[in-house]
């Protein structure tokens, strides 16, 4: 039955396709839309990866997946009583606009932060920002033309991935291990360039904590870093957000504190020692370089929020800044702990992780026929999900890897959740094991045959296999995976 | 002015794709001067469609659930007319497998394939047909999960040493997967609008060998030409070769014929048949219609009009 036979009789012309007059909206009016893209849109990568990350935001879904810090821990009644204080102190001051670098109480707390990190700073050299991802933006509005180089990790964080992408930088990703950056194939790759008569606009790198490996890089690794990079009079971004949350070892100090800031553009942020949602993050680095920034932050949003600039100002005046998060670290600490014990129960010896001494994640890596974006799918069904690797590079590496976050949920459901992601990934195994039985000779790239994963051998760092191997398919990575 | 329900979203991977299908098809109906209720598709669908009582519903979701019958007979349970084909024809699109017995059995040609469940695998031994099966099909093989109405979960295996793992990616997404022969050339789509064929979509890649997933929902990555450039007698039989496929999977109201243009021999095959075709910007459907001189507008309605119990 039609619903209405009588108009479906009017208008109904089969085999005869005419068009209706009137300004109905077609298909080829919202075709147009794409001629005016710039080009920098076309690099914009991953709707794939970006729909799949949106199933994993459903509310019955354990989420290993996000970089969430755990803002439930923060007291209402602080919260209450300094909004409250804002609000009655700086009305007509928060509700204003401020200046494009930021106000000035806030580059005093910002200047407590770094000095927590053995770093000393002018409150005055401080450009803060909308969330440490706009210190990304603006290095990159800066330094980047199309084609530019920019050196990042293998693998490096999602969500810079985008960013890189919509300037249209060629990423050249160096090899990470359980120290780091591998500086050694970092200098090979800058002879190589220096050979092609090209120079890398910046490196980019997490070294403490990495985003999404969870390695440090080591004292000397980050001292031969500042030393290339002062030979070769080449910028550095390095991004701090975990710096302060360490659950063990000693503190090492940071690319900015070696090098002095001729060469080193520094990248902080509220996010993880107080909450992603106030947006502020800040930069402090080379002058010439940060007027420039300022320029291109003016152009983008005038100036990052008074009120929340105000609110963190009056927070640390309450002088308990430090407490809260070592109250974090504790919380973080048990977590990963709960992780850890929970991977070693649930993943078997064919699998590796990383043993990240702070920071919000690990790194999971698979046997090399597993795809995690493929397993994803079949996790989601199992109602927990993670970050495929891929979406930590731009070369369609990653793909047996996964990043999972264990500060953003409870002790029970990281427990549960990896014990889901351990039996889909059984299954796969498995499922792999019955296909390649004995009656079936695959050729496959001899492997050692690791041990028992004690905490020694599980603290590797294992990279993905180079691109061009076995899968024809490119699923370029990021999305919106701040962590 | 009818009382129209937007199903959309609901739990497959392909849920953003239909919200943004719904969100258009939403759209055209406001301008068709319709009583619009959308419908994120969940738990409480039947109380929600019992609460609103729509004189139709336009199921504008796509892949498990929204395409494969399962919500066409909720809404002959609680007789809500509703768009497209109905619940045999939606079973038949939504399993490629079931598809192409269709299509070999009414002799239409289709890429030569074999499938089998997990348990083939797991409890027959099915593993030790593989060469067999790889020395009938030749390499690259495609490896897909027969349940997936997108390009997610399709594998190449260009060797055998990438057959195993292609099937372990394919089973991610359901528990049935077929290898098929790959056919290498243009990649063409007719849309079928109430049993008249429009004009055919040719997909051009952008960059990528294979166009995939995200090119495909994604302005600017992937090219369509329409009408596609072929040779008259091709355009003709692309059309034949759909609406044979139309009539023998038995659709209704709209559905989109995806086929293969050999390279090498210049001949015509069905992929498969999507019993809910995309609406998005950079859906073929839609563009098919508009190369026909259909408007959007005038397709959601054309649709609506044909809603169906």
């Amino acid at each position: 039955m039609t619903i209405d036979d009588r108009d479906a009789r009017k208008t109904a012309e089969p085999r005869s396709m005419t068009s209706a007059p009137g300004p109905r909206q077609t298909s080829r009016d919202l075709e147009r839309y794409a001629a005016l893209f710039a080009a920098r849109t076309k690099v914009m990568k991953s709707s794939a990866m970006r729909d799949l990350m949106a199933l994993t935001e459903r509310d019955d879904i354990i989420s290993l997946a996000g970089g969430l810090p755990d803002t439930s821990s923060f007291p209402a009644e602080s919260f209450a009583a300094i909004m409250g204080s804002v609000a009655v102190d700086s009305t007509a001051r928060s509700l204003q606009y401020g200046p494009t670098e930021g106000l000035t109480v806030l580059k005093n707390c910002i200047a407590e932060v770094m000095a927590e990190e053995g770093m000393t700073v002018d409150a005055d050299d401080v450009l803060v920002t909308s969330g440490g991802q706009q210190v990304i933006d603006l290095v990159c509005k800066t330094l980047i033309d199309p084609g530019d180089v920019i050196i990042a990790e293998a693998p490096t964080y999602p969500g810079a991935v985008p960013t890189f992408c919509s300037y249209q930088a060629e990423v050249i990703q160096i090899g990470l291990d359980e120290d780091g950056m591998r500086i050694d194939e970092l200098e090979q790759t800058l002879e190589r360039l220096d050979a092609e008569g090209r120079r890398p606009k910046f490196i980019y790198t997490v070294p403490t904590f990495q985003n999404p490996g969870g390695t440090t890089m080591s004292l000397p690794r980050r001292r031969r870093l500042v030393e290339v990079v002062r030979e070769r009079e080449l910028l550095v971004l390095e991004d701090n957000p975990y710096g302060l949350l360490r659950y063990e070892g000693d503190p090492l100090p940071t690319l900015y504190a070696l090098e002095g800031g001729d060469f080193v553009i520094y990248l902080g942020t509220f996010s993880k020692i107080l909450s992603p949602g106030v947006r502020l993050g800040w930069s402090v680095g080379p002058r010439p370089v940060l007027e420039k920034m300022n320029i291109g932050k003016q152009a983008s949003d005038l100036c990052s929020s008074s009120l929340t600039q105000l609110f963190v100002a009056a927070y640390f005046d309450s002088g308990r800044w430090q407490d809260y998060v070592h109250s974090l670290k504790e919380i973080y600490r048990r977590r990963r702990d709960v992780m850890l014990d929970a991977l070693a129960d649930c993943l078997g010896h064919e699998c590796s992780w990383t043993h990240p001494r702070g920071g919000l994640f690990i790194w999971v890596t698979l046997p090399d026929y597993i795809d995690t974006t493929d397993l994803l799918a079949l996790a989601l069904d199992e109602h927990v999900a993670f970050v495929p690797g891929r979406a930590a590079f731009l070369d369609g590496r990653g793909a047996s890897s996964m990043r999972l976050n264990f500060s953003g949920v409870g002790e029970a459901d990281i427990r549960e959740g990896v014990r889901r992601i351990g039996e889909v990934v059984r299954e796969q195994i498995d499922l792999y094991g019955t296909l390649t039985g004995s009656h079936r000779v695959v050729e496959r790239p001899a492997e050692p045959v690791p041990a028992e994963p004690d905490a020694e051998l599980a603290d590797v760092l294992h990279l993905p296999p180079a691109p061009g191997g076995s899968g024809i398919r490119g699923r370029a990575g990021g999305s919106d995976m701040r962590g | 002015m009818t009382r129209v329900a937007v199903l959309k979203g609901g739990r497959s991977l392909e849920r953003q794709v239909s919200l943004k299908s719904g969100a258009r098809v939403q759209d055209a109906l406001h301008r068709l001067g319709h009583d619009v209720v959308a419908i994120d598709v969940g738990h409480d669908l039947v109380t929600r469609l019992r609460d609103a009582e729509p004189e139709v519903a336009f199921v504008a979701l796509h892949g498990r659930d929204g395409e494969d019958g399962t919500v066409q007979e909720l809404l002959e349970a609680l007789a809500i007319p509703y768009t497209g084909s109905g619940v045999s024809a939606c079973i038949r699109c939504a399993d490629k497998v079931i598809a192409k017995h269709h299509m070999r059995d009414a002799d239409i040609p289709t890429p030569d394939f074999f499938a089998f469940n997990e348990t083939a695998f797991k409890e027959l031994g099915a593993a030790d047909a593989l060469p067999a099966i790889e020395e009938r099909l030749g390499f690259p093989l495609v490896v897909k999960p027969a349940g997936q109405g997108s390009a997610l979960g399709i594998q190449f295996a260009s060797s055998v040493k990438d057959v195993a793992g292609a099937l372990v990616a394919a089973f991610s997404y359901g528990d049935k997967v077929l290898l098929e022969r790959h056919i290498r050339g243009r990649d063409l789509a007719v849309s079928v609008l109430d049993g008249a064929a429009l004009p055919v979509v040719e997909a051009v890649p952008a960059e990528e060998a294979f166009y995939d997933f995200e090119a495909r929902y994604e302005i600017g990555r992937t090219s369509f030409v329409c009408p596609a450039e072929l040779p008259a007698g091709t355009t003709e039989r692309a059309h034949e070769l759909a609406l044979h496929v139309w009539e023998v999977l038995g659709c209704r109201g709209f559905a989109r014929i995806d086929l293969m243009l050999g390279e090498e021999t210049g001949e015509l095959t069905v992929l498969e048949a999507n019993a809910i075709p995309g609406m998005t910007e950079t859906s073929l459907l839609p563009q098919a219609a508009d190369a026909a001189g259909i408007g959007f507008d005038e397709l959601i309605d054309r649709i609506v009009r044909l809603a169906h119990l």
